[in-house]
């Protein structure tokens, strides 16, 4: 029987699809981080593939900042009632009632949003294993962490002391207290994540497409004014700007570019076309010099 | 290029993308995916090799350029050129120590491929690292320094790629530059590495001259080695046949991972097609148990498949109900792989804890997973020499030739023949670490041919005749705890109570059975796993079988545990502290070890691990040894 080459993506497809069911043969409690960007997107769709016909079998976990575009939160709630799994929502009880908010907090927005929220909800739902859409790709200290990755029942990453992953096999084993993170995408390139949501028609959030939206310029960062809780400056008056974002996150930390691309092609066109990196619109890698994202992976960043 | 001043991307982004992005996208969705390593010594130029490649190929944006020529001022080691390795080098911790300390995947494009580079360091504690980053590989890439030739670490590599079944091989004769790319160099190291590479069973090798930090032979015929014909480094991994290409003309295997149920009228099994390709129609056999069907369906999301192959992740259907789940192995029905439960294997071991023979281990191949141990290993090969050494076990980073016991048959293929179903791992089942990763050669003809023997007299039956229920009263305790004492006092009374039982003491079968056996770890190790097997045998010939011996390691008393039915090990921690047990020092055993004449002995110089949750704790500084044999007597028939 004469069988053929299996492309990129069709081997990058099956190694994910193999991961995700590995995870859920072996743990107690699998969850999926939905963050609804594009990354996610794919996550979801893998996960719909793997297990079909029936539905994924755990839940998608939104740790959200209540700082999120309105678009996100309209997508989030379509694609948890269209895949039929359990969507949880969870906010950090803390940063609600402290009123922390990314205009007047920096840093400390992430930190007891994202960072001290993922950690609760996964506490609070006893989640053993999570899989989340980090890609080797985007960041340099992310090129050597592991497809699982186990963290400490505080949560911590300890970059020397990752188990070797040999072949397709991975130890899920863990210690009392320990839960793992799962990147069943962590091979992918930002291309390949692109291609694949245009071969597969995977529904994403218009705000990867261009349009003509409100914008104010702070710290040479273009944002978008998604509602009324943000704050002008004196004699800010927001400018509509056909803008598009390359990755999404809480609309005031997220920087857009100026954009003509309506289309999906469009989109990927310019991506391969563009000489800034695909994190730069986010301020978080900027902390802390070229090791950033590792210094908050080992504080509990996912 | 070649005329030492350039740095500029020569492989630019393709005018394709701004031209006709639709055929750009055609042309990206069609390409094939290599994998391969780059290996060498700390400085052959690895990591400057794969930031070449990442800068060529356009795999690097402004702002990382920018934070890399500032970093290259800083901490590079070019002067003022682009240090490429500070693209690659990631960690916090290796960059002030400007090594490689991991495995790091990276990633680029050319018109025909995608590539998954994995950078693998080449200090020699790292071998680890090495055969996880050879374990997905399709090619290896072996950078030798042109001006110091072939190495103890090149060879080292090259033994390791090898051994991992890469068949692939690129010498690549780096820094030619700096030989003012000469032929005669490149050939002497040519000559050499063939040499070598004869003697290790590697048969074929792609050479060729190259300056990563030049940019020679990269992606195009260097002007400065016109004496070179061969491809150059980018056209020879753009055409190398992948492995997956040739796993796909391989009988059908496919290792079942999850059963899909989303109803009563649906049943599938999910798996990676690890050789082979299937077809509805096809008549297939589920492996251990050797039922057969035939293939119904190939389901997925996008609507039934007409054939699957190598390497996608699928789910089938079968047309009868036979019985097959997650670790059994799918195949095609006429050529089905091997079952077996004793092995030769070589082990490349990964743990700061030496490899314990006889103690139990996790295995897992494949989606199987087992209870194994290892024996002694019949030798381990000194990756610098090649030479077989004589070992009692094996260290991190040592590569030991063994043979391993599973508890019960595995689905197996010669690693030769399967990645997937002749690679393995081990995993320490205390710490959950991956100890040691494995390939099994052949299956011992011994596990072929002992076969359980179905006895008509069962082990329930046994018991039914005593009138009583197994069990196995497990003490475990210092020397000098009192063990024996209880023991013999438990012993007594259940006798009298028309129980029948058996006491296993420790001196008395070290007089007998494990003569053989001295105190070191291994040993003491063995001694346990020998008297939990004769106790397993007692307890099924119906017996209430009590043990007095140290048993010092947690693991193997779970080991013993395990080989029992649920709820018939009972483990009696007799909880005497150090300093009462020396204080009473019946057989003057402490004071000799105190005084250095009695090595390896527990709690002086070889390690307790107590108990954390025994059926059974006796405190015997607060009940004296009688009040303690009728606690253990009551608890036990209590239970029963």
């Amino acid at each position: 029987m004469a069988t053929r080459t299996l492309t990129h993506l069709e081997r990058l497809e099956a190694e994910a699809i193999h991961i995700l069911r590995e995870v859920v043969a072996e743990a107690e409690r699998p969850v999926m981080l939905y963050s609804v960007g594009k990354d996610s997107a794919v996550m979801l769709h893998l996960a719909r593939k793997a297990f079909y016909p029936s539905p994924p079998p755990f839940p998608l976990l939104h740790v959200d900042t209540t700082w999120k575009f309105q678009e996100m939160y309209k997508l989030r709630d379509r694609m948890a009632r269209e895949s039929g799994m359990e969507l949880l929502v969870y906010h950090n009880p803390e940063a609600a009632e402290r009123g922390i908010n990314p205009f007047d907090h920096g840093a400390l927005h992430t930190d007891m949003w994202k960072t001290e929220g993922l950690k609760q909800a996964l506490d609070k739902w006893s989640f053993d294993a999570a899989f989340g859409g980090a890609r080797r790709d985007e960041e340099k200290s992310r090129a050597k962490e592991r497809i699982f990755s186990f963290r400490t029942a505080s949560h911590g990453w300890d970059p020397k002391n990752q188990r070797p992953e040999l072949w397709n096999l991975y130890n899920a084993r863990k210690n009392k207290g320990e839960s793992i993170r799962v990147f069943p995408i962590s091979n992918w390139t930002e291309l390949d994540v692109w291609q694949y949501i245009q071969l597969n028609d995977i529904p994403i959030v218009p705000l990867y497409f261009a349009a003509l939206r409100p914008t104010v310029e702070r710290d040479g960062m273009l944002l978008m004014v998604d509602d009324d809780r943000f704050p002008l400056l004196p004699g800010e008056v927001p400018v509509m700007r056909s803008i598009r974002f390359r990755t999404l996150g809480c609309y005031p930390l997220t920087g857009a570019v100026e954009s003509e691309a309506g289309t999906l092609p469009q989109v990927i066109q310019e991506t391969l076309l563009t000489t800034t990196s695909e994190r730069q619109g986010r301020a978080i890698d900027k902390d802390a010099g070229g090791a950033g994202m590792e210094k908050k992976k080992q504080e509990g960043y996912f | 290029m070649t005329d030492g001043t350039t740095n500029e991307p020569v492989y630019v982004v393709d005018d394709l993308i701004a031209e006709d992005i639709d055929a750009y996208l055609d042309q990206h969705q069609h390409k094939t995916m290599l994998r391969f390593i780059t290996c060498g010594s700390v400085d052959d130029g690895k990591s400057t090799l794969i930031g070449r490649l990442l800068y060529d190929s356009k795999m690097i944006f402004e702002d990382q350029l920018t934070s890399l020529e500032a970093d290259s001022r800083k901490v590079g080691t070019q002067g003022q050129d682009i240090d490429f390795a500070l693209l690659v080098d990631g960690l916090a911790a290796e960059r002030e120590q400007g090594i490689t300390i991991d495995v790091a995947y990276r990633f680029f494009n050319t018109e025909k491929r995608k590539f998954i580079v994995a950078d693998c360091p080449g200090h020699e504690q790292y071998t680890r690292n090495m055969v996880t980053g050879a374990s997905t590989a399709d090619l290896a890439v072996i950078l030798v320094d042109a001006r110091k030739g072939v190495l103890v670490q090149t060879r080292r590599h090259s033994y390791l790629c090898h051994l991992i079944g890469i068949r692939n091989i690129v010498l690549a004769v780096n820094k030619m530059d700096l030989v003012e790319y000469s032929q005669a160099v490149f050939d002497t190291i040519v000559a050499d590495y063939a040499e070598f590479a004869r003697s290790i069973g590697i048969d074929s090798f792609t050479a060729m001259p190259i300056s990563g930090f030049k940019g020679d032979n990269i992606i195009g015929p260097s002007a400065n080695t016109p004496w070179y014909t061969g491809p150059n480094l980018i056209e020879h991994l753009e055409t190398v046949e992948v492995n997956s290409a040739a796993d796909g003309t391989r009988p059908f295997r496919l290792p079942v991972q999850w059963v899909n149920r989303p109803n009563l009228d649906f049943r599938g099994f999910s798996g990676l097609i690890a050789t082979g390709s299937v077809k509805p129609g096809d008549a297939v056999r589920v492996l251990p148990s050797g039922k057969t069907s035939t293939v119904t369906r190939i389901v997925t999301l996008g609507g039934d498949l007409d054939q699957a192959t190598a390497g996608q992740s699928v789910t089938v259907c079968f047309a009868d109900e036979i019985d097959c789940s997650r670790g059994d192995v799918i195949s095609i029905a006429e050529n089905p792989p091997q079952v077996a439960d004793q092995f030769e294997a070589t082990v490349v071991w990964l743990n700061d804890q030496p490899l314990q023979v006889g103690r139990g281990y996790w295995l897992k191949l494949g989606t199987q997973m087992v209870s194994a141990t290892v024996h002694a290993p019949k030798y381990t090969v000194n990756v610098n020499t090649m030479e077989h050494v004589a070992a009692k076990t094996l260290e991190l980073n040592a590569i030991g030739v063994a043979e391993l016991a599973t508890d019960k048959p595995i689905v197996f293929e010669p690693y030769a023949d399967s990645r997937t179903l002749g690679g393995f791992i081990l995993i320490d089942k205390i710490t959950n670490a991956t100890a040691a990763a494995g390939m099994l050669h052949f299956s011992l003809r011994r596990a072929q041919n002992v076969h359980w023997q179905a006895l008509d007299i069962s082990r329930e039956a046994h018991a039914a005749l005593k009138n009583q229920k197994p069990a196995v009263l497990w003490f475990t305790g210092l020397s000098g705890s009192g063990k024996s004492t209880i023991a013999n006092l438990v012993e007594k009374k259940l006798h009298r109570m028309n129980r029948h039982t058996f006491l296993l003491d420790g001196d008395n079968v070290r007089h007998g059975l494990n003569k053989d056996l001295g105190f070191t770890e291994a040993d003491r190790i063995e001694n346990i796993r020998r008297v939990g097997e004769v106790a397993k045998l007692m307890a099924d010939a119906g017996l209430i079988v009590i043990t007095a011996f140290i048993s010092p390691f947690k693991a193997e008393r779970e080991l013993v545990r395990k080989m029992l039915p649920e709820g018939e090990f009972v483990e009696v921690f007799i909880d005497t502290p150090l300093s009462v047990a020396e204080e009473r020092d019946v057989k003057g055993l402490y004071k000799k070890a105190r005084s250095g004449d009695l090595k390896n002995f527990t709690g002086i110089d070889s390690p307790y691990e107590a108990p954390v949750n025994p059926e059974i704790r006796i405190d015997t500084t607060r009940i004296t040894p009688e009040d303690a044999a009728t606690l253990i007597v009551d608890t036990l028939l209590g239970d029963a």
